[in-house]
């Protein structure tokens, strides 16, 4: 395949960007989409360039590194994919290929496709989690049986791999999808129902504060997550943001 | 030879963990709050280490090259993770975790720390559940159960095929508590490059900010390396891209042993190596040889007319089908060990029985199971006469159920659907059980710098069991170094912050800036990767596998050549004060040429063939390991001396008192 590559390149967090054209040639339908990219960048050290840097790591979509939005859409055309598990065989020959970084206010760019998440860990530390010491005197892990139910609906909340595809989707850049994941794992645990009042007030608090926009229910975020997290999850947080705000 | 000690306490084997714990000193919390501990790598061993470390009161410092702690690479781990609860009632215990656990590991690991690992287990799980880990559940809500290679019981614990997602996540959101107390100041994107030792102690590391480029200093009364293990050494491999061995192999220039560097697994059930441009090698889980049978056309025409694609595995009958596992390991089937299954695949292959493209792979076959779970669920629903059609339904509704987010990755990569064409795999490296060695306290020969989880080298012998690499990492993390390391910096109390403007920072520093100065302006005509590439064809084709005594000697000789070749002729482009994802990997690249060495040497020295490491002169009749218990049950631990080929060996004696050194056998 023969391809014309446009990608977003940007020395640091300050200087100005601009899409750069790579016509590229001998991709195969069997590569992923950043052994693509190895291709172009092998190419562009040895013609002495400096090659395109984006965030990958585990290749096989679930360490939630990659990113890039692709012809405008986060991870590209395929669904339930993340960048690393997207192949060649998605594209035809002679396409352009706009490669983008993820955007929004909360992700600023750090180098070329490579954006900076943190705000993501602020959100989580501000209640992701329940409060029980490692020490391992815990109760017998059968002591509380869990509904089947709520332990796979939990289990697929939890499934979130904090790529940050649905603030890259949703023209608010809402992070709700990602914080109603975890409080939805949560939520639907015994052992998260202790803490459900301050998780849910902090985790929205600090997502707001760090200044993702509002859910206007678009839905854009449900269809790219790689992983297929519900909207229902957004519908749940709500409700525990409702009686947690009455209680407070 | 020195003689290494390993510190194992004494008394009956069942005591030894509880004795040691009563035994060892304690820092009192006022005191914990004066002291600092580093942890490099964030993944099961290092996120659960200094979650809980830092609960206990220490100022905790983490490390990852990652943007975040989340990514680090236990998260692809699939399958699950091993604890003797037996809550299946199938006879399962302490004991039987552990005795199957050392002779998974062909008798090369050591009887304590395994027991100790088998003891921890069931609180794991408690631990886990506690905090919100989300496992698979039956219906009545209690947790289920599946079964690995290598064992007679159902011990594992999972959550679908993402069980290290969903346990790195708990162990995160344990870190995630103690951030937002302050008592973890997490350094993400960061790297570290180098040890520091002052008066013989391990004081702190230089690492250099990924953002910035800038290298910085950062001092403490302990190290803790958890940065996992060096299979990337192969170039293709299911780590991640960026998994590495500097932290390790830093440690070990400074003064760290390295133990067992050959002992590799090569897990078995991999999506093939299908060109020039692959990056990884992707494993699908071992829990699938639990459903899955694995076979070749028994007639090497059919194998021929397969790979021409003129017969697919459809068109053969079951007649015309060669189950090799089931035939040659009746008791254990599909699920023999790894190291077992994988020479199996590689000897069939060899024989000319590959059924890909390539001819280097075999069947993993879901149709029995889906007929088999098919007339399960049909019967479950009052159907007592279902069609052919409804039995297949219902059969891949309950794969799917169970596995489904592997089929889904199978698919997207190969491009088949894995429900209706039996997938095709082979073996690729995965995880290696050599790495720094340790006593029982989990700390190296360096004082004040201690190893968890992969990057050590403990409790797996010569071949890890299946969902034990998971229960490991976490063992150390959350139950065993809390304890040991409060022993050493209870004499650390009144020591005070450790400066860092110290001749050894100095020195220490000015290295790092040194080699990454000299990439920087190297300007040669190749890229890293082309060399990481080159070491990963002689790891391969003469450390893989099956090894023997001349293509070790010369891929000593050839990785050696590829070294000075790298250091005058690599190229990296960019600055070193920027981000530079080049320069990176150059660093890891110049570690794994130099460990490469070391590894063809430990495999060249050990003249047997035992779990993972299998040398083709030492073999039985009929193709298993032979071992050599009067020459070789002891540890390698390689000394570094500044030049890998001439590392000195120390070797700690392996001593089986509570369990009966038999050879191998799953038949």
């Amino acid at each position: 395949m023969k391809l014309t590559l446009k990608i977003w390149r940007q020395k640091n967090s300050k200087a100005k960007g601009e899409l750069k054209t790579y016509p590229i040639d001998g991709i195969e339908g069997d590569m992923s989409f950043l052994e693509m990219l190895d291709v172009l960048n092998e190419e562009l050290i040895n013609k002495g360039e400096e090659p395109v840097v984006f965030d990958h790591d585990c290749r096989e979509g679930i360490c939630g590194a990659c990113s890039l939005q692709i012809n405008g859409e986060p991870h590209g055309p395929d669904r339930l994919v993340t960048t690393c598990q997207l192949h060649m065989r998605m594209f035809n020959d002679g396409d352009t290929i706009v490669i983008e970084p993820f955007r929004a206010k909360a992700f600023p760019v750090i180098k070329d496709l490579v954006v900076d998440r943190t705000s993501f860990e602020r959100i989580q530390q501000a209640g992701g989690y329940v409060s029980v010491n490692t020490s391992g005197n815990t109760i017998d892990a059968n002591a509380i049986p869990v509904n089947k139910q709520d332990a796979d609906d939990s289990f697929n909340a939890a499934t979130c791999i904090g790529c940050g595809a649905c603030v890259a989707a949703c023209k608010n850049a809402s992070a709700m999808l990602f914080t109603a994941a975890k409080v939805s794992q949560f939520a639907l645990l015994p052992q998260g129902k202790v803490e459900a009042t301050e998780r849910v007030l902090n985790m929205v608090a600090q997502m707001d504060k760090e200044g993702f926009g509002n859910c206007t229910n678009t839905g854009a975020c449900e269809i790219e997550c790689p992983k297929g997290i519900s909207l229902e999850n957004i519908a749940r947080m709500n409700r525990e943001y409702l009686s947690a705000s009455l209680k407070g | 030879m020195s003689v290494l000690d390993s510190k194992i306490p004494k008394g009956p084997l069942a005591d030894k963990w509880t004795k040691h714990k009563n035994d060892v000193n304690l820092v009192n919390p006022a005191n914990k709050r004066n002291i600092d501990i580093i942890v490099v790598g964030t993944g099961l061993a290092g996120g659960s280490a200094a979650a809980t470390l830092a609960e206990l009161g220490y100022n905790v410092k983490t490390f990852c090259y990652q943007d975040s702690p989340r990514r680090a690479h236990s998260i692809a781990a699939q399958g699950g993770i091993n604890a003797a609860k037996n809550y299946q009632g199938d006879g399962d215990s302490n004991y039987r975790l552990f005795y199957d656990t050392v002779k998974g590991g062909d008798y090369r690991s050591r009887e304590g720390n395994v027991y100790r690992l088998a003891e921890v287990s069931a609180n794991i799980i408690d631990q886990c559940v506690a905090q919100g880990v989300p496992f698979a559940r039956e219906y009545g809500g209690m947790l289920d159960n599946r079964s690995f290679g290598g064992v007679l019981v159902s011990r594992t614990f999972y959550a679908k095929g993402q069980t290290g997602q969903q346990l790195l996540l708990g162990a995160y959101s344990a870190m995630n508590r103690q951030i937002n107390r302050g008592k973890i100041t997490p350094y993400n994107r960061h790297e570290m490059l180098d040890l520091v030792i002052v008066d013989g102690k391990a004081r702190g590391i230089i690492a250099r900010d990924l953002i910035t480029g800038e290298i910085e200093r950062h001092s403490a009364h302990a190290v803790v390396i958890a940065s996992g293990g060096y299979g990337n050494a192969f170039f293709l491999s299911t780590n991640a891209m960026g998994s590495n061995a500097t932290a390790a192999w830093k440690i070990h220039k400074r003064g760290a042993y390295f133990a067992n560097p050959c002992y590799t697994q090569i897990h078995p059930t991999c999506i093939p190596v299908s060109g020039d441009h692959q990056s990884k090698l992707t494993l699908m889980s071992e829990s699938l040889r639990n459903d899955g049978r694995i076979w070749v056309p028994k007639k090497k025409e059919d194998a021929i007319a397969i790979r021409e694609g003129k017969k697919k595995a459809k068109d053969l009958s079951e007649d015309e089908r060669d189950y090799y596992l089931e035939r040659r390991y009746p008791s254990f089937g599909n699920l023999v060990p790894r190291d077992v299954a994988s020479r199996a695949a590689k000897e069939r292959c060899d024989a000319g029985f590959g059924v890909n493209k390539t001819g280097q792979a075999v069947f993993l076959d879901f149709a029995s199971a889906i007929e088999r779970y098919g007339k399960e669920q049909a019967a479950m629903h009052g159907n007592h006469n279902p069609s052919k059609e409804e039995i297949t339904k219902l059969g891949k509704e309950v794969i799917e159920n169970k596995y489904g987010n592997l089929f889904q990755m199978y698919e997207k990569i190969v491009d088949e659907n894995p429900y209706e064409s039996p997938m095709m795999i082979y073996p690729a490296v995965h995880y290696t059980m050599g790495g720094i060695w340790v006593d029982y306290n989990l700390q190296s020969t360096i004082p004040g710098c201690y190893v968890t989880g992969e990057a050590n080298f403990s409790d797996h012998g010569a071949n890890r069991l299946g969902a034990s690499a998971l229960m490991q990492g976490l063992a150390d993390g959350y139950f065993v170094l809390p304890y040991t390391i409060g022993d050493y910096l209870s004499k650390d109390i009144k020591t005070g912050p450790i400066p860092t403007d110290s001749q050894e920072f100095d020195e220490a520093e000015n290295k790092v800036r040194e080699q990454l100065e000299k990439l920087i302006n190297n300007k040669g005509s190749h890229s890293v990767d082309y060399f990481h590439k080159k070491l990963g064809h002689i790891m391969w084709n003469k450390c893989g596998m099956a090894r023997n005594a001349k293509d070790l000697a010369s891929a000593m000789t050839e990785i050696r050549a590829l070294r000075e070749e790298f250091w005058k002729e690599v190229k990296v482009p960019g600055e070193l004060n920027e981000m530079n994802a080049e320069l990176e990997k150059a660093m890891r690249v110049a570690d794994f040429l130099e460990l490469g060495e070391l590894f063809a040497k430990d495999a060249l020295h050990r003249n047997e063939s035992c779990g993972g490491h299998f040398r083709e002169e030492y073999q039985t009749e009929e193709g298993e390991a032979l071992r050599d218990d009067e020459n070789f049950m002891y540890v390698a631990a390689w000394e570094y001396t500044g030049d890998p080929a001439t590392e000195v060996l120390h070797k700690e004696e392996l001593k089986y008192e509570n369990i009966e050194v038999k050879s191998r056998s799953y038949k």
